[in-house]
């Protein structure tokens, strides 16, 4: 119970190590985010709306990459930064962009598979009405995308939610480094096996929250996509 | 005063469509010509809604060939089609007819006055800010009239418009279709509704399993119907 009441005042009183991490975990998580969503929207369009052979087996690969072990992706993303690997002259591992790097490679296939399964559903339901209107392929992807965009956001915040609550792959390539790479989930591990809970305790309910808040934003994007876009 | 004639007539020269192996359109011959209504008709299955979309040029024939006023590669830019059930775009009713006039590539500055009215020819006008999926079948079908207006098409293919509305919907559909026509619009309209047919038509063509039975005036069709089908059908019985 004292570690709770201490939790409590590291949060009230906006402790600034724990106000360091929490922010530095939101940059990499939210980078992390904005970079898949680059890669990860117009793969997943792509994937709804070009013909190929292989494209089933494509999308049963992008599937399954939604659930890729952090730790594996961690694995990869050092081995490549090292010093000996193809990207070491770099000089990234242990920074926040490698950590950026890292959630970006576990987010981009949640944001792609999302994306191409929401932007094919609204392709079987317009493209009668847009083939008759004749439009082109470049203004129906913009079209399938604005239209679709409450529920992009929707993948966006699950993205969100897996990088921000993801330890096993930044660990690797972060180093939890105090100060410098340390994020909420690295630090509760670092903190928890330590024996200092009253931090574990503050950066678990900040977590929980964020968890909370993402639902939220979901939930309020569904409903305002229900009121304008019917 | 449009030039209704430009992209007419159609000509459908031995079409035939199969899907599955199974013929949906088989050697029909038929010329649709500008002027009033051709109301096609026959039972579910006919083949009304292909016979349509090959039209429209949704569908490719399997054999045949579909001469839309000397082009066979492409049909042309103003024609326009209103679905059975009409697909809304996530926008408000307004946007629906924004987006169709975009893509219509009428300039910018136009738009705004255009959409006002269309909505007003379809009776929509106090619905302009309504998400378009929540409007009523009746509605929605307006609504997808106002979008096909909006590239000023020259032939409109309706598919069984009021196959799903009340009366009350319903006429306001025909009172659409009729001012099309005052305007010059060539309606080719699919029902199954042989009352339908004798308030609007101009021309029929009754399609029987895949086949063309009969094509011509509205008049000589209902007056001295010439197949056994046709009589069938005007007098209500069941054509199986």
């Amino acid at each position: 119970m004292a570690e709770d009441a201490s939790a409590f005042h590291l949060l009230l009183t906006a402790d600034p190590t724990l106000l360091a991490i929490v922010r530095l975990s939101l940059i990499v998580s939210l980078s992390a985010v904005l970079f898949a969503a680059m890669i990860g929207v117009p793969a997943g369009a792509a994937l709804a709306l070009i013909p190929f052979s292989g494209r089933e087996c494509l999308i049963v690969l992008l599937n399954a990459m939604m659930g890729l072990p952090p730790v594996v992706v961690g694995l990869g993303v050092f081995l490549a930064l090292s010093r000996s690997g193809p990207f070491g002259s770099l000089g990234l591992l242990f920074t926040p962009q490698a950590m950026i790097i890292a959630q970006t490679i576990l987010v981009a296939p949640i944001i792609a598979a999302l994306s191409r399964q929401t932007i094919e559903d609204l392709w079987a339901e317009y493209r009668d009405e847009l083939t008759a209107m004749k439009i082109g392929p470049a203004r129906r992807v913009a079209t399938l995308v604005w239209d679709a965009r409450f529920s992009l956001v929707t993948a966006l915040l699950a993205g969100f939610g897996r990088a921000v609550a993801e330890v096993g792959a930044i660990i690797i390539v972060g180093g939890n480094i105090e100060s410098y790479t340390r994020t909420m989930t690295t630090a509760i591990a670092l903190e928890t096996s330590q024996g200092n809970l009253p931090l574990a305790i503050g950066l678990g309910m900040v977590l929980i929250c964020i968890a909370i808040l993402i639902n939220a934003l979901a939930w309020g994007v569904r409903r305002v996509s229900e009121r304008y876009a019917g | 005063m449009r030039a209704q004639a430009i992209d007419l007539p159609i000509i459908f020269e031995h079409v035939g469509i199969l899907a599955g192996g199974v013929a949906i359109l088989d050697g029909i011959s038929l010329t649709i010509s500008p002027g009033s209504p051709t109301l096609v008709i026959g039972p579910n299955g006919a083949g009304k809604t292909t016979l349509l979309r090959a039209a429209m040029g949704l569908i490719n024939v399997t054999s045949g060939r579909i001469n839309w006023n000397g082009q066979v590669m492409d049909t042309p830019k103003r024609y326009a089609i209103v679905f059975q059930h009409p697909t809304m775009l996530r926008r408000g009713a307004a946007g629906n007819v924004r987006y169709a006039l975009a893509a219509a590539n009428v300039p910018r500055a136009s738009r705004s006055d255009r959409i006002a009215e269309l909505l007003a020819l379809v009776g929509l006008d106090h619905l302009a800010r309504r998400p378009a999926r929540r409007l009523s079948a009746g509605e929605q079908q307006r609504l997808a009239l106002a979008r096909a207006l909006a590239r000023d098409p020259v032939a409109l293919f309706l598919d069984e418009p009021t196959a799903s509305l009340d009366p009350a919907a319903s006429k306001a559909i025909e009172d659409i279709i009729r001012s099309l026509t005052v305007r010059g619009v060539k309606v080719v309209m699919s029902t199954h509704d042989i009352g339908q047919a004798r308030r609007l038509a101009g021309d029929i063509v009754l399609l029987h399993r895949g086949r063309l039975v009969e094509a011509g005036h509205a008049a000589d069709f209902f007056a001295k119907p010439r197949s056994e089908e046709a009589k069938k059908f005007i007098a209500g019985e069941l054509l199986l």
